[in-house]
């Protein structure tokens, strides 16, 4: 009798446990869809063909597209990412590997602090590494500020995840007088190559919504350019500066390019996710 | 290659001798101590495996028989804080001899672990090639003959002839164990070190990797850490028990189960003890 109420008692917990953990969800659900709502009204009505097709109007005059900075988007991000992926998971195979090596707590700490600092001072240190002694800015000072900010969270990224994988794999790689790189290399970044994708993904997504870095390393530039030695634009800039300007066409357009560059993380995700699926 | 008429097995309380004749020293340990920081794991362990036969590590839990195992592959090189000392000595020279390099040694001496490891983003095929590909060799009727050779030796052959493209993780938890053993057999070592490989399996798969080992014998040297008494009286010529970090004594399977020299062998393996 004690114990049939007892356990009455412990169902009811249960459903009260249940129903907290879904009125969290709801809460963090109903956020992302506001902001993805209030862009999706706002931003629509600007979205169309040219919008795509055409480079961005002078101000006062309505029209026009962000091509440019569409294109300059891809190409930055793109470049970015490149340039972050390998030093990202060398240095995080390096820290989960390597725990004995000399290397590995000064590394650990570098992408502990490159992680916290401001993704506003990235761009300034890449102001003098590069734009000053280029004496231009460019797309690629955007790329490598950008990659300042991945290179840290995907090491972090891989490193988590490779101490998540089995001593027993390792071990079992060694046993067959594979050399240590091999075992790494054909072993255990395959074996966390799930993880390791997510962690490039979070690290992509957050460079990629960044404005800041870019202010004074790809510049922005109102017309089209594939040249990545030339000053590029860049959805979240032009988002930024549409945004601050005082014409009701441009601030239709923010509202565009922040839909558009929202759409293009998304599909980069995707397109992640699909290039590194299990093929076996 | 060392030929010993009556083989030595020496203690710390002076040499013991073994009741068998002939018998080709493949691996000897000297004096081998594994430290794990300032513990002892195992203390001046004295050892020998013989050639084409199979030895037996027996010995309640935690008595260093696993760590002594993993000693004679070195891999413990990559544990921090463990430090071997002592001499293995691999057809008469030192694996940790300066010079030496831990990956040849283990080309030479494989090793089978307690879990089934299938490498599981590999497929069938190429777990059982990886020690062979992974180092360059590119030659597909050279691959293709090693994987069928020691996919027959491990006896899974039969069962996955027709399904090598499929993933490894997809085979049963025997057929997992099967295959860590093909692929070890794969880079043809002299020498296989098992550790508990029966453990985690079914009485059917045991039976499948117990009888293997009769044959594979004809062709490398066996170690095997096992804690089942009665695994290691159907499999072993040699048997040796550990207990508390040390070797207490090793002798032919048929002696050491029926009138064995120390009283403390005796109380474990008749279960008095253990």
């Amino acid at each position: 009798m004690n114990r049939d109420l007892n356990l009455r008692r412990r169902y009811w917990r249960d459903r009260l446990m249940l129903l907290l953990l879904g009125i969290g969800t709801v809460l963090a659900l109903l956020v992302l869809f506001l902001v993805m709502g209030y862009a999706l009204v706002n931003g629509v009505a600007a979205l169309n063909w040219d919008f795509f097709t055409k480079d961005m109007k002078p101000p006062g005059e309505t029209g026009g597209g962000l091509r440019q900075a569409i294109v300059g988007t891809i190409i930055v991000d793109g470049l970015g990412l490149l340039l972050a992926l390998p030093i990202g998971i060398a240095a995080g195979s390096l820290l989960a590997e390597y725990p004995d090596h000399p290397l590995t707590p000064p590394i650990r700490t570098l992408a502990d602090t490159l992680n916290g600092m401001p993704a506003i001072l990235k761009g300034l240190v890449v102001f003098v590494l590069i734009v000053k002694p280029m004496g231009t800015f460019s797309g690629f000072a955007g790329a490598v500020a950008l990659g300042f900010i991945m290179v840290p969270i995907i090491t972090r990224a891989t490193e988590g995840v490779l101490t998540l994988v089995p001593k027993e794999i390792r071990e079992a790689g060694l046993a067959l007088g594979l050399p240590r790189w091999r075992v790494i290399l054909s072993l255990i970044l395959p074996a966390a190559r799930a993880g390791i994708v997510t962690g490039v993904i979070l690290a992509f997504a957050r460079a990629a919504g960044e404005a800041a870095p870019l202010l004074f390393t790809s510049f922005g530039n109102p017309f089209l350019t594939t040249d990545p030695l030339k000053p590029m634009d860049t959805l979240p800039l032009r988002l930024f500066q549409f945004a601050i300007s005082p014409y009701a066409d441009w601030h239709r357009q923010a509202w565009a390019a922040g839909l558009v560059l929202f759409a293009l993380i998304v599909l980069a995700s995707a397109l992640a996710r699909w290039a590194t699926r299990r093929r076996l | 290659m060392e030929e010993t008429s009556v083989p030595k097995f020496f203690m710390r309380d002076g040499a013991l001798e073994l009741s068998s004749t002939k018998e080709l020293v493949h691996l000897e340990a000297r004096d081998l101590s594994v430290y794990y920081g300032k513990r002892v794991g195992v203390g001046r362990v004295n050892l020998s495996l013989y050639r084409n036969r199979v030895t037996a590590f027996i010995g309640p839990s935690g008595c260093g028989k696993t760590t002594f195992l993993r000693s004679l592959n070195r891999m413990h090189d990559l544990t921090p804080n463990v430090r071997v000392q002592g001499q293995v000595l691999l057809d008469g020279s030192d694996i940790y001899g300066p010079g030496t390099d831990p990956i040849q040694i283990r080309r030479r001496i494989g090793m089978v672990f307690q879990k089934p490891t299938a490498f599981p983003t590999l497929s069938v095929y190429d777990n059982v090639v990886a020690g062979l590909k992974m180092v360059g060799l590119r030659d597909r009727k050279r691959l293709d003959e090693a994987a069928e050779r020691s996919l027959q030796q491990a006896a899974l052959w039969d069962e996955v002839k027709d399904r090598l493209r499929a993933p490894a993780a997809g085979l049963s938890g025997g057929q997992q164990q099967r295959l860590t053993i093909a692929r070890a057999l794969a880079v043809e070592p002299e020498i296989l070190l098992m550790d508990e490989p029966t453990a985690s399996l079914d009485p059917i798969s045991t039976q499948a990797i117990e009888d293997l080992l009769g044959t594979l014998k004809q062709q490398v040297t066996i170690a095997i850490v096992t804690h089942n008494m009665q695994q290691a009286a159907r499999i072993s010529d040699y048997t040796a028990y550990f207990l508390n970090g040390e070797l207490i004594e090793m002798d032919s399977t048929s002696k050491m189960f029926t009138k064995p020299n120390d009283k403390r062998t005796e109380a474990y393996i008749t279960g008095r003890f253990g």
